[in-house]
């Protein structure tokens, strides 16, 4: 009731305001519809992300999940729908939001160092002219540190390992400080090292109140670290914490032929 | 060489070839890592008609007509891509190449065609400029610079090229940061509410304007070689963008004052009689310096590829 009437008030998002409308959904999405050509990459799709938790976004190849991300974020248009963050237009929120894109969507070859690239978290902050100084440094090479890549600030990102640009480019959501984290494929080609820190960092952004949402496309680890899951293929096919969206059923709908049955009902038991 | 020769005959042509080096390879550093590198190239075939029909309108050289012709032939290179992808069905990149060399033919032929005698606008001039005939007939030494009666009379190209230097300038000093994450990271860049689609059509218009202006000056050999050459060198000399930057104007000065001073000089050094094109000698130093950053670089493999690929 509260947040009802803050938010006919039409006062800020701030301090105590901020604290209550964080207990909006961080992410809620409706109607949203993306086309590729003639084809619709994601139709008419409905989310409602859940605040300080874990969610999974799974579905076969092609089924839109890195597009639903995307339209949802502004990075592709979509051709409808509405998208609310914290009960606000995304314009208005985007100093709230942290993304990971696929570590495959940029050139690793473009001459910068990994400080530089946790410094571009900074962005908001910094705005077009304003001088990078110490403390802006210090707040990177903290980033850094919180996913074990101190030591690796002055190297060119070339040079790196796909597990090491993939925790730099987390490093670099950390320096965004945001209250919605959202990942395009964080593991995917990653090694074992590199998966064991992402999540011990997601966790940790969860214990500090923080709402993460993964698309995701390992099925196996999906109950092991996530408290929600989200299926999709082109439309949504369910959503729900994962001890009830994530079952023989609405695996066989969301993937169809495209898993054994053995598989599917030896995923949905572990969950 | 003494002041009193040098300023009136080399100091312009030689400041307007080192002003529009760099003014194309600024700008040039992002289209490369972009990888869209030939928009120089594409710039300046469409342009020339576009000029060559904005001078047969106004009846003289001048920067306000040019630039309106410019515009114009990119409108109409624009609209004629979009028509020919659609009508033919086919890729936007053989339908650029087809709309980019017809436009640059048609230019030609309308210079051939028409009477353009009178001004520095034939085939020869729209390919090498006129550069070494820029020069400050008013000046009779150092002093000159001084002058103000003598520095009313300098030539009009130099203060054109000096304006558009110092515009591209400004462009990436302020939109710097913006620039470096969304040619890094454009996805990223979007979330975070820099307009990406605007930028990207914002260096494409000041690296046009640069083309342009120095078409006019240098002609389109240069324009070509200098988008290109000098940060395709600066690329294999650091990893640091920052100083890539630094490099590729490095580059674009010595390039520009080593082209023009062997272009006047060469020949005689080896005997000859006559100067050779200056615009052609910075073009072709230019792809020297490409030549030996390529073998001798420092930062020349790309380091991110696993081996073998």
């Amino acid at each position: 009731m509260t947040v009802e009437l803050a938010s006919i008030e039409g006062q800020r998002p701030d301090g105590q305001e901020r604290e209550q409308d964080l207990s909006k959904s961080p992410l809620s999405i409706r109607g949203l519809t993306v086309t590729y050509g003639e084809k619709p990459a994601v139709f008419s799709v409905d989310m409602t992300v859940q605040p300080g938790q874990m969610t999974a976004i799974i579905g076969p190849n092609g089924a839109g999940k890195s597009t639903m991300l995307k339209a949802a974020l502004g990075i592709v248009p979509p051709v409808s729908g509405r998208v609310q963050v914290f009960g606000r237009p995304l314009e208005e929120q985007r100093a709230r939001i942290a993304y990971v894109p696929q570590r495959a969507s940029v050139d690793w070859d473009f001459p910068t160092r990994v400080i530089d690239v946790v410094l571009m978290g900074l962005y908001r902050e910094l705005g077009l002219l304003s001088r990078i100084r110490g403390e802006h440094k210090a707040r990177a090479q903290e980033c850094l540190e919180r996913v074990g890549m101190a030591d690796f600030a002055e190297r060119q990102i070339g040079q790196l390992s796909g597990g090491q640009q993939q925790r730099v480019f987390l490093a670099r959501a950390l320096a965004q400080g945001a209250d919605l984290y959202l990942l395009d494929e964080p593991f995917a080609g990653v090694d074992a090292a590199t998966e064991k820190a992402i999540i011990s960092v997601l966790k940790s952004l969860r214990a500090a109140g923080k709402t993460v949402v993964v698309v995701h496309h390992d099925l196996a680890t999906v109950a092991e670290y996530f408290d929600n899951v989200f299926l999709i293929n082109t439309r949504r096919v369910a959503e729900g914490p994962v001890a009830e969206a994530f079952t023989e059923a609405t695996l066989q709908a969301a993937y169809g032929g495209r898993l054994a049955t053995t598989q599917v009902s030896q995923l949905a038991h572990k969950a | 060489m003494s002041g009193e020769e040098f300023v009136p005959l080399s100091l312009t042509p030689l400041l307007i070839g080192v002003f529009a080096a760099v003014a194309c390879a600024l700008p040039g550093n992002f289209l490369l890592l972009r990888r869209q590198a030939l928009i120089g190239d594409a710039i300046s075939h469409v342009v020339l008609p576009g000029i060559v029909v904005a001078f047969l309108i106004s009846g003289a050289i001048s920067a306000g007509p040019m630039m309106l012709g410019a515009a114009g032939a990119a409108v109409v290179a624009v609209v004629l891509i979009e028509a020919i992808r659609r009508l033919g069905r086919i890729e936007p990149g053989a339908a650029m190449g087809v709309v980019f060399t017809t436009m640059f033919a048609g230019g030609v032929l309308l210079l051939e065609q028409t009477d353009t005698s009178t001004v520095h606008l034939d085939v020869e001039h729209a390919l090498y400029g006129n550069l070494e005939s820029l020069i400050w007939l008013d000046a009779i030494g150092w002093s000159s610079l001084l002058d103000a009666e003598a520095l009313s009379n300098l030539p009009v190209e130099l203060p054109r090229m000096a304006l558009t230097l110092v515009g591209v300038c400004l462009f990436i000093a302020v939109f710097w940061r913006a620039l470096k994450i969304s040619t890094f990271d454009e996805g990223f860049a979007r979330t975070m509410g820099i307009r990406t689609n605007a930028l990207g059509l914002g260096l494409v218009i000041t690296a046009a304007v640069a083309a342009v202006a120095a078409f006019d000056a240098v002609g389109s050999i240069i324009v070509i070689a200098m988008f290109i050459c000098p940060p395709a060198a600066a690329r294999m000399m650091t990893n640091r963008l920052e100083a890539q930057i630094g490099w590729s104007v490095g580059f674009a000065v010595i390039a520009a004052v080593v082209g023009y001073v062997l272009a006047g000089y060469g020949p005689l050094w080896l005997g000859q009689q006559d100067a050779v094109s200056a615009a052609g000698m910075i073009a072709t130093i230019s792809g020297l310096i490409l030549a030996l950053a390529a073998v001798f670089g420092p930062c020349r493999s790309r380091a991110g590829a696993p081996a073998g690929v």
